[in-house]
């Protein structure tokens, strides 16, 4: 399903954090959102899952507009996987995955078959079987943001956007969660901090300064050295992948400072 | 910990192109949970079905025991004729009046108080997102008291007869509960946990300054008698006049929050997550603070401010049934209700004639058992 922010502006105590913002992701693209600290990306993201409102601006889902929608029917549309991961309560692995069928429940009403085996088959895609239960606040925090993301693949969503899923997660959790993400057919909105797992995991990468973009288009249209001395402040080579081609960046630490 | 598969991606990367099927792997349909959901399942019901059968004993036995005993046996008898309208013999009246007009309302009340307040407790956890909430964090008990002790000393709402000083309660309790509502919510109608748990505790503070200052210029000493009553509770005021209305309210509200569990659930994943999956948290925190200020309520106007029991029993009641909010408020209010009427038995049967005050008892016990399954199982509530 298409993604489509046009002229999204959120404006909190006078400052706009998000300032005319216009970004789309066609059906089942990977786009990124890449900026320096403050620049408005988690902000943006949260106009999508609803957890915030935009005083202008649409947010439409396959042409129609989010806003518009109950909360409960956006669930249905948009998982997310926020940057707060916390959970109060020693529910188990296999509780939390089950609570991303939700948006769909009404009442007590358990889960039907079918959705018991899209709770296994999640946990399984993410190598939780052998922790179903295990209580979330035992496990490390890598383990429970594959919790978290299985929670959100529960969910069924046509789109998935997601607040630095790579945090807390080593290299090869960072690089199988990407690879995950490529593979579900669902439309991706990902803020990542690092340029190269960007350049790696996305169809099109959007650039935000001070809640604008800046840039958008194919990695290797967006990141150049240019653009990265300008909007991040730091000095970058860009080199092509010896095997996919596209842009990796190599930063030379400034002795300077 | 072993990392996640990504072996079938290159067959999901084909179902990108042109399948239909869900972001989740739907190729992937194992068998469904045929272990663990099922026992979580088919426990709770076994243990609520126990806790019933413990409740209707232990009803039956506390409602024979007193100052003036009578066997189970006789009980139950006593109690037949009452229902079915039957005959007792002349010789059985005295024990009959005892048994049907005095004790029978008192441990019914206490059941559904205990219930009630286990219920509340939950909600009020659930909604201020903090393990050391209870029903009074909204300053409801304070609230409560300050009501009845102005009701007697000016003497209004006299049209209302003996309730007069329970109506007092009910509307301080209430009036408390809204005035940390009004206080917390934010100009753009969001509410958060920790404003709530902190405006509601610096109210109750205010409100004992309140009651202390209506002690202190009270003309007598029945002011003291009924502040000492309303904080510390009781059920030696219970009667068949009260008895429905506090049943009724407490068994609605637990409905109710039952319906609600799985929204609590969610609200246990942080505010943004809730969102994301269609639970709005700031109405869901209304809805619970509107419901558990009138449950609470009626309870206090009813029986006072018992304490510790809606602290610790969702505490208790986790650790043997897990967090799911669904099993929880299931076994939490039988559990509560069969606590609370030991706990009333033992209060006007250990130094009788007098009555203990409910709050030590419920410290005495509550306490030590607490600390035992606290330390026996690991237990955690918003990480360590």
């Amino acid at each position: 399903m298409e993604l489509e922010l046009t002229e999204l502006t959120v404006r909190i105590k006078g400052r706009a954090l998000v300032d005319r913002l216009s970004l789309r992701a066609g059906a089942g693209e990977v786009v990124g959102l890449v900026g320096p600290n403050g620049s408005g990306k988690s902000t943006a993201l949260r106009c999508v899952y609803g957890a915030l409102r935009p005083i202008s601006g649409t947010v439409l889902a396959g042409g129609e507009d989010l806003r518009a929608l109950p909360l409960r029917e956006r669930a249905r549309r948009v998982a997310a996987l926020t940057q707060d991961g916390s959970v109060d309560l020693d529910f188990t692995v296999e509780e939390v995955v089950a609570l991303g069928r939700a948006p769909h429940q009404r009442g007590t009403q358990a889960l039907s078959v079918r959705e018991q085996g899209l709770v296994r088959a999640a946990m399984r895609r993410l190598d939780l079987l052998a922790l179903a239960d295990r209580g979330v606040l035992t496990l490390s925090g890598g383990e429970r943001q594959r919790v978290l993301v299985a929670r959100a693949l529960v969910q069924e969503p046509e789109i998935i956007v997601l607040d630095e899923p790579t945090n807390h997660l080593d290299i090869r959790h960072q690089i199988e969660l990407l690879s995950l993400l490529r593979g579900t057919r669902a439309t991706v909105l990902v803020v990542l901090h690092d340029l190269n797992l960007a350049a790696a995991a996305c169809d099109r990468i959007g650039v935000l300064r001070g809640g604008a973009l800046v840039a958008a288009g194919t990695p290797r249209e967006v990141l150049t050295a240019e653009l990265v001395a300008d909007v991040f402040k730091v000095a970058a080579r860009i080199v092509p992948h010896p095997e996919t081609g596209g842009p990796q960046l190599l930063y030379t630490l400034n002795p300077s400072v | 910990m072993a990392g996640w598969s990504v072996g079938r991606a290159g067959a999901a990367t084909a179902e990108k192109a042109g399948g239909h099927a869900p972001a989740s792997a739907a190729e992937d349909t194992g068998p469904p949970g045929a272990g663990s959901s099922v026992r979580q399942n088919a426990a709770p019901l076994l243990l609520c079905a126990a806790l019933l059968l413990a409740l209707a004993l232990s009803v039956l036995l506390a409602i024979g025991l007193g100052p003036a005993a009578v066997p189970p046996g006789e009980t139950a008898r006593l109690l037949w004729a009452a229902v079915t309208g039957g005959s007792v013999s002349a010789d059985t009246g005295p024990t009959y009046q005892i048994v049907w007009e005095i004790r029978t309302p008192r441990v019914l009340l206490a059941a559904f108080v205990g219930a009630g307040l286990s219920a509340v407790g939950v909600a009020m956890q659930s909604m201020v997102r903090n393990a050391l909430a209870d029903p009074y964090v909204l300053g409801v008990s304070s609230g409560a008291g300050v009501g009845a002790v102005s009701v007697s000393l000016v003497g209004g709402l006299a049209g209302l007869g003996i309730y007069a000083m329970s109506a007092g309660a009910f509307v301080g309790a209430l009036a408390a509960a809204l005035l940390v509502y009004a206080a917390s919510v934010a100009r753009g109608g969001g509410l958060a946990p920790l404003r709530l748990v902190l405006t509601g505790v610096s109210l109750s503070f205010a409100l004992q300054a309140v009651m202390g200052v209506l002690i202190y210029f009270a003309p007598n000493s029945e002011a003291t008698a009924t502040l000492l009553y309303w904080t510390m509770g009781g059920f030696g005021a219970a009667s068949w006049g009260t008895l429905p209305l506090v049943a009724a309210v407490v068994v609605l509200g637990c409905a109710l929050l039952h319906r609600w569990s799985r929204s609590m659930d969610v609200m246990a994943l942080g505010d943004e997550t809730a969102a994301s999956l269609g639970v709005h948290p700031d109405r869901q925190r209304q809805r619970l603070l509107l419901l558990a200020g009138l449950v609470t309520g009626v309870m206090v106007a009813a029986s006072g401010a018992i304490s510790f029991v809606g602290l610790v029993m969702p505490h208790v009641v986790r650790l043997v049934v897990g967090a799911s909010h669904r099993r929880v408020l299931l076994v939490a209010p039988l559990a509560g209700a069969v606590l609370m009427v030991w706990v009333d038995l033992l209060a006007r049967t250990v130094v009788a004639p007098r009555e203990l005050p409910l709050g030590v008892i419920t410290a005495l016990v509550g306490v030590p058992v607490f600390m035992v399954l606290m330390r026996r199982r690991a237990y955690v509530f918003g990480g360590r």
